[in-house]
């Protein structure tokens, strides 16, 4: 027989969480010991408008495959109006990032609110599900000058 | 030099069931950075915390990463702990393996692996931490309590005994509430009125305590400790000063088909009236909609039977502005509109009602005189059945899928009222199950069932016929017999689930808190900070945050009220320091970061700058004001010259961040 090599692809996934909402949501998800993939990784910011375009393109960078941000539901933002800035500005980096050839599935906005624990995790699995299905992504190169300045 | 320690939890088997504690602190010492790494039982217990202390001493450490629970659970107590040993609390960062590692996942080598990732990102983050002092904002000693029920009620006289001054405002013409509508209380059947109404008298004599009755929270500004709130006064068209609720100009008013919500719409009232006798403010209002002056101009007949000269059509409503340091929410309950519910016809027949109706029924005040007469004809019914969770544990998407807790209680107190009175009257329930844990709850359902035999049937209705004789047809079903019933009925009585009053969703917008699907109220945290809402200096009483009966509502009333006073006794309050900083060296005053800024913490300032060679210049630059500021970020993404930052949570930490968890 022939050995096959049967080396599993794990995506690494980055998920950007308010503390507010999704971060709690994510806390409850655990407290119910509601599963989803190891491979996905939170990274806690105030509000998901902390987000800066420039955060998602650096994880692209360094290889994440897939980006998802996570914040209240429009309306409930804990500083009122955050998660309208991070509508927006996503809705223009996602095309963009479309345009650059990632394909628009590997980045996500999802609402999430505190009492959502169930919610974080289906959308966590159905997430990394997806970003498997698409398969490892292209390295975004850093192209700017290098060297000592 | 950064000298790092790493501190993992066990979390007894929590985390060390799913997480090889050992091998994650093994590995973590060859970071980079890192001079210190151990594991521990239980970090959060007093040992854990010396571990920490002494490590942070010994090791001489300049900042530590814990790897354990959520940071929302005990960030506050390991920045504590280093504060104990000398280190700053904003040097401390928390790697949660709990909740979002060894809870969620089963496999070992998968979890351990995790937790190692999530350490490093912490460390990464940490290496790039700053030490940050919190600033301090001053505390306004004044409470507002938004709702005058009972929850309202209670809140501001506990508040108000501690010595601090507090304002109910009230939507409708009088405080009371839901309870001022009730007719006895149970389980021991004392009068709702009579142990309510001594309470609103306290209220309008403490000197503490204003009402602002008929009135509504407008705006709010500000945060903790220094909200600032518009109130709008609603035009009452009565002097509230010159008022002496005498009550003639409710003889005299000619207009008198208004429904009097008082009482369930069941009777009218004149277009000016003083809801109920023992209002508080005892004061007249007028119906705009009702009133024929304030329609059509010709009328005027209150003003000219008002001695005290206290008509004034021409009020207008009127905004008041005040600062408070706290909020109280506590708007309380409606009974659901039972629009999806045909099947109990409701709206086809006058001799179904709801319970709160049936309370005014009962009540001696109300359009009975309490004496218990069908509203169709008047006669005294001699079948009466209950329908309990009308709406309530409804996953049909009709009703509302909890529990409103109070119906088994007072159909309970219904039938024993009604047995008590008209001995010769039938009286059945329709129950799914009977719920009465409470202290001396069940003695009082057992006692309906078998001191006041009242019919307790296990099963839902299915419809409601209204007959030709004039009688209801209850078809139903038996679930312990197996069988269909029909019962020949005079009255039907509904136990409509409860929900928030609507109001409520505009106040949690206002107050930027949050509300769940069923429009209650979020707490804090379910278990250990039930009356307070996820956001700082607002607390909630009452049935807004979920359905409670008197003594609940009135436990929690107090609860807020002594958080409150916690509060408002402090002169000073800590505030965030994970703030925004602007770098004035390369802001170009372009005004983008003010105009996102949801707080209007941002101004600018003219500042001279050095250009060399002796020159200088004066530019405009953003000025962040620390007092105001809550940290959000916004203004950050938004600065196209990158020139904002925040403390805390720097771009440069969190990319930090996100290349480690990239890394392969």
């Amino acid at each position: 027989m022939q050995e096959v090599e049967n080396k599993e692809f794990i995506p690494t996934i980055v998920a950007f969480c308010c503390n507010w909402c999704s971060y709690a949501g994510a806390d409850l998800a655990g407290t119910s010991r509601l599963e989803y993939p190891a491979n996905v990784k939170i990274i806690r910011v105030p509000c998901s408008c902390r987000v800066n375009p420039m955060f998602i393109l650096k994880a692209f960078q360094s290889g994440a495959d897939g980006v998802i941000l996570c914040g209240c539901h429009p309306g409930d933002c804990h500083y009122m109006t955050g998660n309208y800035y991070t509508r927006r500005r996503m809705s223009l980096l996602f095309s963009f990032l479309n345009y650059l050839g990632i394909e628009k599935e590997r980045t996500r906005v999802e609402w999430v609110s505190a009492a959502e624990g169930a919610r974080f995790s289906m959308v966590m699995n159905d997430f990394a599900a997806k970003i498997k299905e698409l398969g490892e992504n292209k390295r975004l190169q850093d192209l700017r000058i290098k060297g000592d300045r | 030099m950064q000298r790092i320690g790493v501190f993992i939890c066990w979390c007894g088997s929590n985390i060390a069931a799913t997480v090889d504690v050992e091998k994650v602190s093994e590995v973590i010492k060859q970071e980079k950075g890192v001079v210190f790494a151990t594991n521990y039982q239980y970090m959060c217990s007093e040992n854990g915390q010396q571990i920490i202390k002494n490590a942070i001493k010994e090791y001489n450490l300049t900042g530590i990463v814990i790897g354990s629970c959520s940071p929302r659970m005990h960030e506050a107590t390991f920045r504590k702990a280093a504060q104990a040993a000398g280190l700053n609390p904003y040097m401390v960062e928390v790697a949660n393996i709990r909740e979002h590692c060894s809870w969620i996942h089963k496999d070992r080598a998968e979890a351990t692996e995790k937790a190692i990732i999530l350490v490093r990102t912490a460390i990464a983050k940490v290496l790039l931490n700053t030490p940050l002092a919190e600033g301090e904002s001053p505390v306004t000693k004044r409470a507002l309590v938004i709702g005058g029920g009972i929850a309202g009620i209670q809140t501001a006289l506990d508040i108000a005994e501690a010595g601090f001054e507090v304002d109910i405002v009230e939507k409708n013409a009088t405080i009371g509430g839901r309870m001022a509508q009730i007719d006895k209380t149970f389980p021991t059947l004392d009068c709702s009125a009579c142990i309510l109404t001594p309470k609103m008298v306290d209220c309008a004599q403490n000197e503490k305590i204003d009402i602002l009755s008929y009135s509504e929270i407008e705006s709010v500004q500000g945060f903790v400790g220094n909200f600032t709130v518009t109130i709008r006064k609603k035009a009452r068209y009565v002097d509230e000063n010159k008022c002496t609720g005498c009550k003639v100009c409710m003889q005299y008013c000619p207009s008198k088909k208004g429904l009097n919500e008082f009482n369930m719409n069941m009777n009218t009232r004149t277009a000016i009236y003083i809801p109920f006798a023992q209002a508080i403010p005892n004061v007249a209002v007028i119906d705009p909609e009702q009133c024929i002056k304030l329609k059509t101009g010709k009328c005027g007949v209150c003003k000219l039977k008002c001695s005290a000269g206290a008509i004034n059509y021409d009020m207008k409503d009127e905004f008041i502005e005040r600062k408070y340091g706290a909020i109280v929410v506590a708007t309380g309950f409606k009974p659901i509109d039972l629009d999806n519910f045909n099947e109990y016809a409701y709206k086809d027949s006058k001799d179904v009602i709801t319970s709160l109706e049936l309370e005014r029924l009962m009540n001696a005040a109300g359009p009975t005189n309490g004496v218990l007469l069908r509203p169709s004809d008047n006669a005294h019914p001699k079948d009466i059945t209950f329908i309990q969770c009308v709406g309530s544990r409804d996953v049909s998407g009709c009703g509302k899928p909890y529990c409103s807790k109070i119906c088994c209680m007072y159909t309970a107190k219904h039938a024993m009222l009604i047995r008590e009175k008209y001995p010769d009257t039938r009286v059945h329930v329709f129950y799914i199950d009977v719920r009465t844990p409470g202290k001396n709850y069940d003695e009082f359902y057992r006692r309906a069932v078998e001191q006041y035999d009242v019919d307790y049937i296990k099963g839902m209705v299915g419809k409601v016929f209204p007959m030709a004789n004039g009688k209801l047809l209850v078809q139903g079903s038996n679930l312990l017999d197996n069988e269909q019933i029909f019962i020949e009925s005079d009255l039907v009585v509904l136990a409509t689930a409860i929900e928030p009053e609507p109001s409520v969703r505009k106040i949690a917008t206002l107050l930027a808190t949050s509300i769940d699907t069923n429009n209650f109220l979020t707490e804090a945290h379910p278990k250990l900070r039930p009356v307070e809402s996820p956001t700082a200096g607002i607390y909630l009483a009452g049935v807004c945050q979920g359905p409670r009966d008197i003594p609940e509502t009135v436990s929690m009333a107090s609860a807020c009220a002594a958080k409150v006073i916690g509060l408002l006794v402090k002169d000073k309050l800590k505030t965030n320091p994970c703030i925004a900083l602007t770098n004035e060296n390369m802001c170009n005053g372009c005004s983008q970061c003010a105009n996102v800024c949801a707080y209007g913490a941002i101004s600018y300032i003219e500042k001279e700058f050095r250009l060399g060679g002796g020159k200088t210049e004066v530019r405009r630059v953003s000025y962040v004001n620390p007092a105001v500021c809550q940290g959000c970020g916004a203004c950050t993404v938004t600065c196209p010259s990158g020139a904002i930052d925040l403390k805390g949570f720097s771009s440069k930490q969190i990319m930090s961040e996100v290349e480690t968890i990239c890394k392969k």
